[in-house]
């Protein structure tokens, strides 16, 4: 497999990887914010949440496979695993190799989310929202042709939708409809110290 | 021969509504979206779904209990 | 009637009965450890605190799950707002309270025992601070807990988080506090009144309490008989006898009374006609789908408005709940909202309907029973104001008399 095959699949792989994982984030803060018709059940959302975010990692495995046997980069296994480890563009693949292992993190969680408990598992999904821009700024400053028009304007459809999804998040009510009955509550019903 | 039945935890549940998406032959919403179950145990061909809806759940609200009935 | 057993003694307006008097009158607590269980189970003594749940089966479960660690939490929360009866023993026989608190605590091998005292019970905290501070037998360490005036505040689980968390609200079970409490010990959570009941079989004997009680009924108990918080005659009856025998004892004239509100807010509304002869026994009352509860009789003149009672009620437990779960906080405030229209005689189409449903719907599907306990209160007022709610959602006039600004009658 010569060089200029395996940069360009790498290369696909990490685009298709982060338009993926784009629409996972978006899905989730879907999910959260309860969005539904009678066209958009529920638990599509969730379902498509976890179905795509599996499907990216398969882009996500090709993408670092493809990016570990290119001779041109001469990658070891190393800095798949070990942020900041590789001499090539160290700091910038770097940032791949940590936005891996928090994605990685998020999915093991997330799949064994029964047995790891609900709060422990909150904690962890909260770091999605640093596992993601790190992804998109991994994209810009590794790939050669990373600021080439079509590249940067797949980056900057993905970055804007995030920021409106997140805008939206943001400004909307809480989601559990009890959230300020539930403080006042607790308030009401503490007891004096002794 | 197991008995299983749903318990949901009801100071967790948020009124998301996807177990009732997910398993409306036995789980219905009142008008606020809180679940209202059919009470008894899940029969055997809706395990599958009651599966579904006890891994979806959003706050994890929903458990399964399994009984081993005694013969 | 009165002063049966646990207001024997000293009038309890004059207060706190002290150590000395108390074991000059009763003698001295007996060393039962263990073998108090099986006396209480031949007693046949029941839970005061609502469930009426035997109290030799409950302490039972909890020794035989404890290694030395349960802890015993003697529950003076009294949330319920008519209920006068365990303010009244903490007040004037906190003795005879702490006398079955301390022997729970050695019968199931316990290493803390917890006084969960209501803080707006007037002087009870400070009386059985006082009693405490006079004893030299505590068989473990002993913390009193002040609960706050709600009232959820006295549900088994709520009293358990309140002294493990310092906030008195209701908790998921299972785990049930038997099985893991407070501290994640096994907890026996017992009424004040039906510990100081111990104090008394265990000094007097099981075959002694059982005869108090009259027909197949064992034992005595408290009432309040009451039409308002400012107006609250705690009693003490035969078990078995009627609660027409017991209005009569507390001086209340029974012609005026149009219905009585048994089992306080957790409980039902009863015609007079048909509550007279009804026996004051939970176990009784149970098979006719009554409750005792905590013992409150609610008293309704012939000219006050069941409906108008029953929607302050409402709007009261509404606004008491723990706001926890959907289907109570949610259910329990259209209850509220639709019944106060029709108090008002201006309803919404339907509103009567969507009462019973929302209630019959509500049951079983909050975290604690409350939203139960309101259901079931409203489902008993549509069945015996029927009448009245008829003429309220379709003639929109009420039959009584308006209330009168300023009256204390059923206010709390």
């Amino acid at each position: 497999m010569n060089s200029q095959v395996l940069w360009y699949t790498t290369r696909a792989a990490g685009v298709v990887s982060l338009i993926l994982f784009t629409a996972v984030v978006i899905l989730g803060q879907l999910a959260r914010l309860r969005v539904a018709s009678a066209s958009w059940p529920r638990f599509l959302s969730a379902d498509l949440h976890r179905n795509l975010s599996l499907l990216s990692l398969v882009f996500l495995a090709i993408h670092i496979v493809t990016a570990v046997v290119d001779p041109f980069t001469s990658l070891g296994i190393a800095p798949v695993l070990v942020p900041f480890g590789s001499a090539y563009r160290r700091f910038w693949l770097g940032l791949g190799t940590l936005a891996l292992e928090i994605t990685l993190a998020l999915v093991i969680t997330s799949l064994l989310r029964t047995r790891v408990g609900l709060r422990a598992w909150r904690l962890i999904h909260w770091l999605a929202y640093a596992a993601w821009p790190i992804a998109v700024l991994h994209g810009l400053g590794t790939g050669t042709d990373a600021l080439s028009a079509w590249s940067l304007g797949v980056t900057i459809v993905c970055v804007v939708a995030v920021i409106a999804v997140t805008l939206w998040r943001l400004i909307a009510a809480p989601s559990d409809p009890l959230s300020g009955a539930r403080r006042l509550a607790v308030e009401r019903h503490r007891t004096i110290p002794q | 021969m197991d008995v299983v039945t749903l318990q949901f935890d009801r100071i967790r549940c948020d009124g998301h509504g996807l177990c009732a998406e997910l398993l409306p032959e036995m789980i219905r919403l009142d008008e606020w979206g809180y679940p209202i179950m059919e009470p008894g145990p899940v029969p055997e061909e809706l395990l599958p779904h009651a599966r579904q809806a006890v891994a979806k759940c959003p706050v994890l609200a929903i458990r399964m209990l399994v009984a081993k009935e005694r013969r | 009637m009165t002063g049966g057993a646990l207001l024997a003694g000293p009038e309890p307006a004059l207060g706190m009965e002290g150590a000395a008097a108390h074991v000059a009158r009763l003698g001295p607590l007996p060393g039962l450890e263990r073998r108090l269980i099986g006396v209480l189970d031949r007693s046949e003594l029941r839970g005061r605190g609502g469930a009426s749940f035997p109290v030799g089966a409950k302490w039972q479960s909890i020794a035989q799950r404890s290694r030395g660690t349960a802890v015993v939490l003697a529950n003076g929360a009294e949330g319920e707002a008519l209920s006068g009866k365990d303010r009244l023993l903490m007040e004037s026989r906190p003795h005879l309270v702490i006398d079955g608190a301390f022997l729970a605590a050695r019968a199931v091998k316990a290493g803390e025992v917890i006084f969960y005292i209501g803080e707006d019970l007037g002087h009870a905290e400070e009386t059985m601070r006082r009693a405490l501070a006079e004893r030299g037998d505590a068989p473990a360490r002993v913390r009193i807990v002040a609960a706050p005036a709600r009232y959820v505040a006295g549900e088994e689980s709520a009293a358990v988080h309140c002294a493990n968390e310092g906030v008195a609200l209701p908790v998921t079970t299972p785990p049930r506090p038997y099985e893991r409490g407070v501290g994640g010990h096994p907890t026996l959570v017992q009424n004040v009144e039906t510990l100081a009941h111990v104090g008394l079989i265990a000094r007097f004997g099981d075959a002694w309490f059982r005869d108090l009680g009259r027909d197949s009924a064992a034992g005595t108990a408290l009432v309040t008989v009451s039409s308002g918080k400012p107006d609250r005659t705690v009693l003490e009856v035969a078990l078995g006898s009627s609660v027409g025998d017991a209005i009569d004892a507390a001086g209340r004239s029974v012609g005026g009374i149009g219905a009585i509100l048994l089992g306080g807010f957790f409980g039902g509304w009863v015609a007079a006609a048909e509550a007279w002869r009804l026996p004051l026994d939970s176990v009784a009352l149970r098979a006719t789908g009554r409750s005792l509860g905590c013992g409150v009789l609610g008293l309704l003149d012939n000219d006050e408005c069941g409906v108008r009672v029953t929607a302050r009620i409402a709007g009261y437990l509404a606004e008491q709940s723990a706001q926890q779960c959907g289907p109570c906080v949610f259910g329990l405030r259209a209850i509220a909202e639709a019944l106060h229209r029709i108090a008002a005689c201006r309803p919404q189409s339907h509103d009567a309907a969507r009462v019973l449903s929302w209630a019959i719907e509500v049951r079983g599907r909050g975290a604690c029973r409350h939203p139960d306990g309101a259901a079931g209160m409203v489902l008993s007022a549509f069945q015996v104001f029927e009448s009245e709610v008829t003429r309220h959602t379709q003639r929109l006039s009420c039959s009584m008399p308006p209330p009168v600004p300023g009256a204390t009658r059923w206010t709390w």
